[in-house]
């Protein structure tokens, strides 16, 4: 698809607006609409696109599976890695409320980790299905 | 502290340390993960049935959101019993793992393999301990998933094919299951299994939640591979690598049975006690066919994994028939055959897969004087079948009893022969088996040396080990299996 200007330019200009279309779905998923899978999958689409549009083995150079297998598992435990710390600071399992002084506080700083989580997971497993079936005929 | 959270720790350990295999990436670090979160499990397993047995039921809220807006984790003697055999199980077959799994699946990314297989445990974990309906569906797809995988990494190609008919059958299971979980959700508005028993009760006779009741036996039975409803089992135990079925015969069966128990008799308990549904009648008759007819094909397998797979279904009929019965004793049968079998089908798969490693085959031609090649395993064998036949001092004997003194208890003696005869049936193919390994010469070609490595020989032993022992000294397995009983059908003690 290299020849393609005009899907190329507008790749390019679309390409920034998506990944932080995604960020802004993954941070304010607290308050409104959204949150990790919904920011993960959006972050996930503007790889796709670029993937799509310069072709896999570019897309590999930004993204290499390595580090997206290290982070699909990072993610999960950073989900799982936040409860553990609420049963350490003297709550229940996945308790956010002891994670501040604020249990208001903490609840947000509680959600927005295990989101995180989510979302780093989500994406990095939409990237590699993409990766693992465009690949598959090399 | 740690004492009041080990509801979450028991599924939250080998939950974390899945992705922490995937991390390390070496195949040792990554056996060593799993086996140190296989062996945590069953601490927390056996230290949970303790607690349970000394103070009763425990209710964990995750989130510190009280049930039943919020999740919780209730183990009672079933769940703590379930929990006990699949963390007992994936404890003793990981130290056979790694010479089985290096044989089988060869060096590469064998990191995965073990991920999948905590992310395996982790699913039937959590299916034993939740007590939200909902929540159980998310762990039987997680166990499920994982389980698709692990059958797929089957040296045979044909694995690839049982594992996709597995993934069919289990998600038509899984959505009926779900279906099932949504009407009830429409009707009552609660998700929390207590909660839903609780007001499934004050509306008798409703057509949604009879429907209901009918896509959640279904997806479970499906999941359960009760007869007719096997079809996916036999491929998929015969081309799974030797680890996975012996860990998924012995372990994933009993959770899908658990999970069924919990929505029969706690979910629906009052349908049942007021006779709206006749369930009993169904599961008899489904029952006595699982026993004979997966035992009589089982005769006319040459695969022994085939043979097995075949006759797990055949027992899973003895456990569904004590369940049919709706008194304690049958329902005791039932939990104790959960117990019993796993441990029979665990060790004898497990010798099977020692089978596979020294001769690279499990076909009954090529296990022609395995008594004189591999006397070890062969004697595990012939144990491991004489507790499928239920010969008295071996723990199938103590089910099949009880089996039979709940059907004379309900009066049922036609079944109470039908138990017996089936047992002839099993004397069949354990018969084919030993005439294979005893009374035939070994080929002209056996590999060097004895038997085959400890490491493998040891976790087989102490599977078909602690079935004899079970069959003799039956106070742990019996009297938690008839309290869990007792409290199932709401009885006082």
């Amino acid at each position: 698809m290299h020849n393609f200007l005009v899907l190329r330019v507008i790749a390019k200009l679309l390409l920034p607006f998506i990944l932080l279309f995604a960020l802004y779905v993954q941070f304010h998923g607290d308050y409104g609409p959204g949150g990790g899978f919904q920011a993960g999958v959006i972050f996930a689409a503007g790889f796709i696109l670029y993937a799509l549009v310069w072709g896999v083995e570019n897309a590999e150079l930004v993204l290499p599976r390595g580090l997206l297998r290290f982070c699909f598992a990072a993610g999960v435990m950073l989900y799982a890695g936040v409860g553990l710390y609420d049963i350490l600071a003297g709550g229940m399992y996945l308790d956010y409320s002891v994670m501040a002084q604020d249990s208001v506080k903490g609840q947000h700083l509680g959600i927005l980790l295990v989101e995180l989580g989510v979302g780093i997971t989500v994406s990095t497993v939409m990237v590699t299905i993409f990766y693992t079936f465009a690949g598959y005929r090399r | 502290m740690i004492a009041a959270h080990l509801p979450a720790l028991q599924v939250v350990v080998p939950l974390i340390l899945a992705p922490a295999c995937m991390l390390v990436r070496l195949r040792d670090a990554a056996w060593g993960v799993a086996l140190a979160a296989s062996w945590a499990s069953l601490a927390i397993a056996w230290l949970l049935l303790q607690q349970v047995l000394a103070s009763g039921p425990i209710s964990y809220h995750l989130g510190n959101w009280a049930p039943p807006i919020g999740i919780e984790y209730r183990v009672d003697e079933l769940s703590a019993f379930v929990l006990l055999i699949v963390s007992g199980i994936g404890a003793v077959v990981m130290p056979f793992a790694r010479e089985s799994v290096r044989a089988e699946f060869g060096t590469r990314r064998v990191y995965m393999f073990y991920t999948c297989y905590l992310l395996c445990l982790t699913g039937l974990l959590g299916i034993a301990i939740t007590g939200d309906a909902f929540n159980l569906f998310v762990f039987l797809e997680i166990s499920s998933l994982s389980s698709y995988v692990l059958i797929a990494m089957g040296r045979n190609r044909r694995a690839l094919t049982a594992s996709y008919q597995y993934l069919v059958m289990g998600t038509i299971g899984a959505t009926f299951y779900v279906i099932g979980i949504g009407l009830l959700y429409a009707e009552t508005g609660t998700l929390n299994m207590a909660d839903l028993a609780s007001r499934i009760a004050e509306q008798p006779g409703s057509r949604s939640i009879g429907v209901a009741f009918g896509f959640i036996v279904i997806g479970l039975s499906l999941k359960l591979a009760l007869f007719p409803l096997h079809l996916w089992l036999p491929n998929a135990y015969t081309y799974a690598p030797s680890m996975v079925s012996a860990f998924l015969a012995a372990t994933a069966t009993k959770v899908a049975l658990y999970a069924l128990l919990r929505m029969v008799y706690t979910v629906f308990e009052s349908d049942l006690t007021l006779g709206l549904v006749p369930m009993y009648a169904m599961f008899l008759g489904l029952a006595l066919f699982a026993m004979f007819a997966a035992s009589t094909v089982a005769i006319f397998q040459n695969n022994l994994k085939r043979m097995l797979a075949y006759s797990s279904v055949a027992q899973i009929g003895y456990m569904i028939l004590g369940l049919s019965y709706i008194n304690v004793t049958g329902l005791t049968a039932t939990i104790v055959h959960m117990f019993n079998h796993a441990m029979i089908k665990g060790g004898m798969f497990l010798a099977l897969g020692c089978c596979m490693y020294r001769l690279g085959s499990v076909h009954i031609r090529d296990l022609a004087g395995l008594g004189r090649t591999m006397p070890l395993t062969a004697a595990a064998l012939v144990a491991g079948g004489l507790g499928l036949i239920g010969v008295p001092l071996t723990a199938g004997f103590i089910s099949k009893w009880y089996l039979v003194l709940g059907a004379i208890e309900r009066g049922w003696w036609p079944v109470a022969v039908l138990i017996m005869l089936s047992s002839l049936l099993a004397v069949a193919y354990v018969w084919r088996m030993v005439e294979a390994m005893y009374f035939t010469p070994p080929p002209e070609t056996v590999p060097e040396g004895m038997d085959t490595r400890l490491s493998m020989l040891i976790p087989t032993w102490v599977l078909i080990g602690a079935s004899l022992y079970f069959g003799v000294q039956t106070e742990l397995t019996v009297g938690v299996a008839r309290d869990a009983a007792t409290a199932l059908l709401g009885m006082p003690r």
